[in-house]
């Protein structure tokens, strides 16, 4: 085996390593799963009945009750993506693991993309089961719905939401004590400027503007558009959330990498307590 | 003979003619926030100053030091944890600084805490952590039973979360993951600081057989006086910063008349060990 095979093989090795972990640990706080599955459900609901409140005509009502809908789940999806790429950093502190993590011959680029992939995998579980949960609970009906399209859209915005999420993992090695809610701080200003609950026209102008370098924008409109009416992946949806990934992978990489020097640089890349 | 032993277990190479471990006026400064001079005001704490001393291949060599002496900072510098802001250091001729892709394959690290992930098993910590040095399930499933076996940990225990392993169950996991890459630079920081005597004893014995029977060199934090005595072939002292001596036992206590190490400290700083160390001693001990 040639040593550019062998490091690659060594790549994929370790990068399955975090898609491990996070399996084991998923199975250990299974319970906490359900009951978080359960309180995101309920959140959600809190949402989609406000279509109920205006009376309108039942088609007009499920239409609005779709649109929250896949509002509320992109929105979950995200926070899961969100979530997994920030406690690449605060989890480890907490657990103790840091430093044997990031003394570990894998490259980060390998490290971020396993934490993304279990992410991603993890996040469309969830997604789907609160998709068809809320959705048979209040009663809507999306005969015209076309989930390949959706899923495809949501897989391809997947890229960049990991791209993104690389770029908030480092606030925790930054800022040890307040950098993880700072991700959550970029999760909600994502959403806010993307239409997670109404068209992004309804926003100042300046907001719309932001909106067009948003991934969540696109995955939005697209998967509205998907279920709602049953219209296939539109390369209209498609192109801008490539064009995102490409630039924000290598945005999040470097942004990290300073991070990271910094971290060691200043006695950060370590345990708390 | 050829001058390169055998490739680890990631298939890095290690020259034999080279020393394991050359640190030359290595130097670490942390910069904290200094309330008493002004609301932005910082100030600087040397956490290692031009430390200079060389390991060879296969020896044990101990640093003791007290608490923020700088003992962590050094392995944490030797680790690829932090960046260097003066001197050098190579391991086995790799730059610890610029080659850390190379360095992270030849050295693994027992610390003080056992840092693993509470709710998982040691099966499981070792699993994942194996996949970070390139081990497949198929070469785990047999390497992680038998270096667990290796130090004394119980077979019905394996699948059994952390969090109900005392600190010396746990201690011997952590043993076990250094060893189980395969390292040639173990460097063990205060690996026996907390356990009960009888722990204490089976973790120094384990030490001493990995001497016996792996292709390691050892670099042991402490302050124990006595671990160092019983494990290594020199003792260096670190004192703020500073690495006093680092010299076989024998000769130390030669160099400045004393029967013990304990005496050697006085000797040397004008404090006992067991002395209070000051506020700037709590930062460094905080931030290295």
């Amino acid at each position: 085996m040639t040593a550019i095979a062998a490091t690659m093989r060594n790549e994929l090795i370790g990068l399955g390593g975090f898609v491990e972990r996070n399996v084991y640990l998923t199975k250990r706080y299974i319970l906490w799963d359900i009951a978080f599955m359960v309180w995101t459900i309920a959140n959600t609901l809190t949402i989609v009945f406000i279509a109920r409140v205006e009376h309108l005509p039942p088609a007009e009502e499920n239409k609005l009750a779709t649109i929250l809908l896949v509002g509320a789940v992109i929105w979950a999806f995200l926070g899961i993506i969100f979530e997994f790429m920030t406690e690449t950093v605060a989890w480890e502190r907490w657990e103790g693991t840091i430093e044997y993590t990031f003394m570990a011959p894998v490259s980060r680029t390998m490290h971020l993309f396993g934490q993304g992939a279990f992410a991603v995998l993890y996040g469309l579980i969830r997604a789907t089961i609160l998709f068809f949960a809320v959705a048979a609970f209040i009663g809507i009906h999306t005969p015209h719905a076309n989930y390949g399209a959706a899923f495809a859209l949501l897989a391809i915005a997947s890229i960049s939401f990991i791209g993104v999420g690389m770029m908030t993992s480092v606030l925790p090695l930054i800022s040890p004590e307040k950098g993880a809610q700072l991700g959550f701080v970029a999760q909600g200003l994502m959403l806010v400027v993307s239409g997670v609950y109404y068209p992004v026209s309804v926003m100042p102008h300046w907001m719309q503007v932001v909106a067009k370098i948003s991934p969540a924008t696109y995955v939005l409109r697209g998967d509205r558009a998907s279920i709602v009416s049953g219209t296939g992946l539109a390369w209209a949806d498609a192109w801008p959330l490539i064009v995102i990934a490409v630039a924000s992978m290598p945005l999040g990489l470097t942004i990290f990498h300073v991070g990271e020097r910094h971290a060691k640089k200043h006695g950060k890349l370590k345990r708390s307590g | 003979m050829s001058t390169f032993a055998a490739p680890t277990s990631l298939g890095t190479s290690v020259r034999r003619d080279l020393p394991a471990v050359e640190v030359e006026n290595l130097t670490k400064v942390f910069r904290r926030r200094d309330p008493k001079a002004g609301r932005f005001a910082r100030r600087s704490l040397p956490a290692l100053q031009e430390v200079t001393f060389t390991i060879e291949r296969g020896e044990c060599v101990a640093i003791l030091g007290q608490n923020g002496s700088g003992k962590s900072t050094l392995v944490r510098l030797l680790s690829t944890l932090l960046l260097e802001d003066g001197g050098e250091a190579r391991i086995f001729g790799h730059d610890a600084f610029h080659e850390a892709r190379t360095i992270r394959r030849l050295v693994n690290r027992v610390s003080v805490e056992a840092s693993f992930f509470k709710k998982m098993s040691a099966q499981e910590n070792l699993s994942y952590a194996a996949r970070f040095y390139g081990m497949t399930p198929s070469q785990t499933r047999t390497a992680i039973p038998e270096i667990l076996a290796k130090v004394g940990f119980p077979p019905d225990r394996r699948t059994e979360s952390m969090m109900n392993l005392s600190r010396g169950m746990q201690q011997k996991v952590a043993l076990a993951r250094a060893l189980l890459t395969s390292p040639v630079l173990l460097l063990l920081d205060e690996p026996t600081t907390g356990l009960d005597p009888r722990s204490k004893l089976e973790v120094q014995e384990f030490i001493r057989e990995v001497r016996r029977t792996h292709d390691a060199t050892i670099l042991l934090c402490t302050h124990d006086m006595g671990e160092a005595e019983a494990l290594a072939d020199r003792v260096g002292l670190l004192d703020r910063g500073q690495l006093l001596f680092l010299e076989p036992v024998a000769e130390v206590k030669r160099r400045y008349g004393v029967q013990t190490l304990e005496e050697a400290f006085f000797a040397a700083t004008g404090r006992t060990f067991e002395e209070e160390h000051d506020e700037d001693d709590e930062i460094r001990e905080v931030f290295g």
